[in-house]
């Protein structure tokens, strides 16, 4: 059948899209992942932050989509680097577990932070409105078109960064081996800054991304997360996307999240 | 009503809440405490219980009791398979797909709609003896029945402390490769222990309602597993008597700031219900940071060392 067909093709579109914005969270998830070592499931509140970020710049001050996406980025990372260094940094003795709890009750602290200011309303950017494209029976919003676009830019970026920069190398090697990238001089705590600083930009890039193809409430990024880490963890599909972009990509495809993988120990 | 025994209907409500939550936080210090698998998704489990149940006495027509036990049973075999599925997983991978486990029965519970009423949830759940006492005599009865089942399962779950089993779980949890190589079925006693803990959880959920008399997908979320996982930590992780003393401090903590953000002027309810929950959050951190260990923290049972002749033979 025809229609179905079409059917099909236009969900494998939308698929695509949806599927390429989610990306840009678990990247994040799995860059902190990778170099702090536990799950940090306060991404979903990032998410949350840069919405909203995103949000007061384009509704408040009328910048465009793209200008707000990077205030998203600024801001969610800001607010991940504080985070870090206050609530998280001083659990992580403890263990990846303890931290994991902390972050999941540091997620529903921030939610609430967002939930006070802004109340539970659903809320929309303020975004110009234009018609779909049109190819024959496919119908895509130039909407979408434009997320896609700043996504795979993100995740260019990403990947140019950690393969090329000297600064994304350091972070390879303390995702790699913590204790080989100390002794070779490596500040781990600056890494681990950095790290916090683009993983959580990107959660809030992808908590942005998401809501301007619908829109955002406290809760946009805790209704993505499982969908995030369902990302994060089938990582084969990101690699592939991200290239080599992805940190500690390899390592963890050797021997996926196994409990024989050296439990290496994170930087403080 | 005159105002005195409006605040004893209050407490006794709170007390059977603070019931529950105790049930709750045994059921995790079992899998938790004990045996040291994490689940960040028992808001999942409590939600196959208390569904169980519901559907089984309400629809099924069984009595309240055998639809209890059904509960625990399904709630359990949940647990079972769930242990099975992780069981080659590291720790952190169990946080994340336990977590991920209670999200999905959420969706399942709001989107079945043939099955679970969806997002309207189901009303009207059977109590033992609702409607045929007084409703001020129900909440008693079903405080001293919630009670009760507390006393059982903390007794049984301090016979399982101190007994080898318990050691068992104990020593899994330090260091499950040692255990392995002293001869213990390692993924056995996982699997064990998860799903005696999911059975607990899913009582409770059963539990849960029957006394509200009413479920829906929203009143499971994420935030009872913090609830949770705030009473285990703040009690005494590993201790089964702080299990339930956390779960007392919970409930009254949450009820004071009822209390104490009521008074805040020019906030609207839903600053207050965002107060009140950072205040949950903020506290479960506050305590992981200055008393990890708990106000009780665990005690190891005393453990005679063999006399010194038989250790060598």
């Amino acid at each position: 059948m025809p229609g179905s067909l079409e059917q099909i093709a236009q969900l494998a579109v939308n698929g695509l899209v949806a599927g390429t914005v989610l990306a840009v969270p678990a990247i994040g998830f799995t860059a902190i992942y990778a170099v702090l070592r536990f799950p940090n499931f306060s991404v979903a509140s990032h998410a949350t932050i840069g919405a909203f970020a995103g949000y007061v710049v384009n509704t408040a001050w009328h910048w465009p989509a793209w200008a707000a996406v990077a205030a998203a980025f600024v801001v969610a990372g800001a607010a991940g680097v504080v985070n870090d260094r206050l609530v998280l940094r001083p659990l992580r003795p403890a263990g990846a577990l303890t931290t994991a709890i902390g972050a999941v009750a540091l997620t529903i602290v921030l939610e609430n932070v967002v939930r006070f200011v802004f109340g539970n309303d659903l809320r929309g950017y303020d975004l110009p409105i234009r018609r779909d494209w049109q190819w024959g029976p496919l119908r895509i919003g130039p909407q979408q078109v434009e997320n896609l676009v700043i996504a795979v830019v993100a995740m260019l970026a990403v990947f140019v960064f950690l393969a090329f920069t000297r600064t994304g190398k350091a972070m390879r090697a303390v995702a790699d081996d913590t204790t080989l990238a100390s002794l070779k001089g490596i500040d781990a705590e600056r890494v681990a800054r950095l790290t916090n600083f683009g993983g959580m930009g990107l959660a809030g890039v992808g908590g942005m991304l998401l809501g301007l193809d619908t829109s955002i409430d406290p809760l946009t990024g805790f209704r993505v997360i499982l969908s995030v880490f369902a990302a994060a963890v089938v990582r084969g599909a990101i690699a592939g996307l991200a290239g080599a972009g992805v940190p500690h990509g390899g390592r963890l495809r050797r021997h996926p999240a196994r409990a024989d993988a050296a439990p290496a120990r994170p930087p403080r | 009503m005159n105002g005195r025994t409006d605040v004893e209907n209050y407490l006794v409500a709170m007390a059977t809440f603070a019931c529950l939550y105790a049930l709750l936080a045994l059921g995790l210090n079992l899998v938790w405490g004990l045996a040291g698998m994490i689940n960040l998704g028992l808001v999942g489990f409590f939600a196959v219980g208390a569904y169980v149940s519901a559907l089984a006495t309400k629809r099924g027509g069984v009595p309240i009791a055998l639809g209890i036990v059904a509960a625990l049973a399904v709630a359990a075999v949940a647990g079972a398979v769930m242990a099975l599925i992780t069981a080659r997983l590291r720790g952190d991978y169990l946080a994340i797909i336990t977590l991920g486990f209670s999200e999905v029965v959420r969706l399942v519970a709001s989107n079945e709609i043939w099955l679970t009423n969806g997002t309207d949830g189901i009303s009207g759940i059977p109590g033992p003896w609702r409607g045929r006492v007084s409703p001020v005599a129900f909440n008693v009865i079903f405080l001293v029945l919630a009670a009760l089942l507390v006393t059982v399962v903390l007794g049984v779950l301090e016979r399982v402390r101190h007994s080898p089993y318990g050691r068992v779980l104990r020593a899994i949890r330090d260091d499950d490769q040692v255990a392995g190589v002293a001869g213990k079925h390692v993924l056995r006693f996982k699997v064990e222990a998860f799903a005696l803990s999911a059975g607990v959880l899913g009582v409770a959920g059963a539990l849960w309602g029957h006394y509200t008399s009413f479920i829906a997908p929203e009143v499971f979320v994420p935030l009872i597993t913090i609830y949770v996982v705030l009473a285990l930590t703040a009690g005494g992780t590993g201790n089964n008597w702080g299990a339930v003393l956390g779960a007392f401090l919970v409930v009254f903590f949450m009820e004071a700031t009822r209390f104490a953000t009521g008074w805040l002027p020019g906030l609207g309810p839903v600053q207050i219900a965002a107060l009140r929950e950072s205040l949950i959050g903020l506290s479960l951190l506050v305590i992981l940071r200055v008393r990890p260990a708990g106000l009780l923290p665990e005690r190891l049972p005393r453990v005679e060392p063999p006399p010194a002749g038989e250790a060598a033979r």
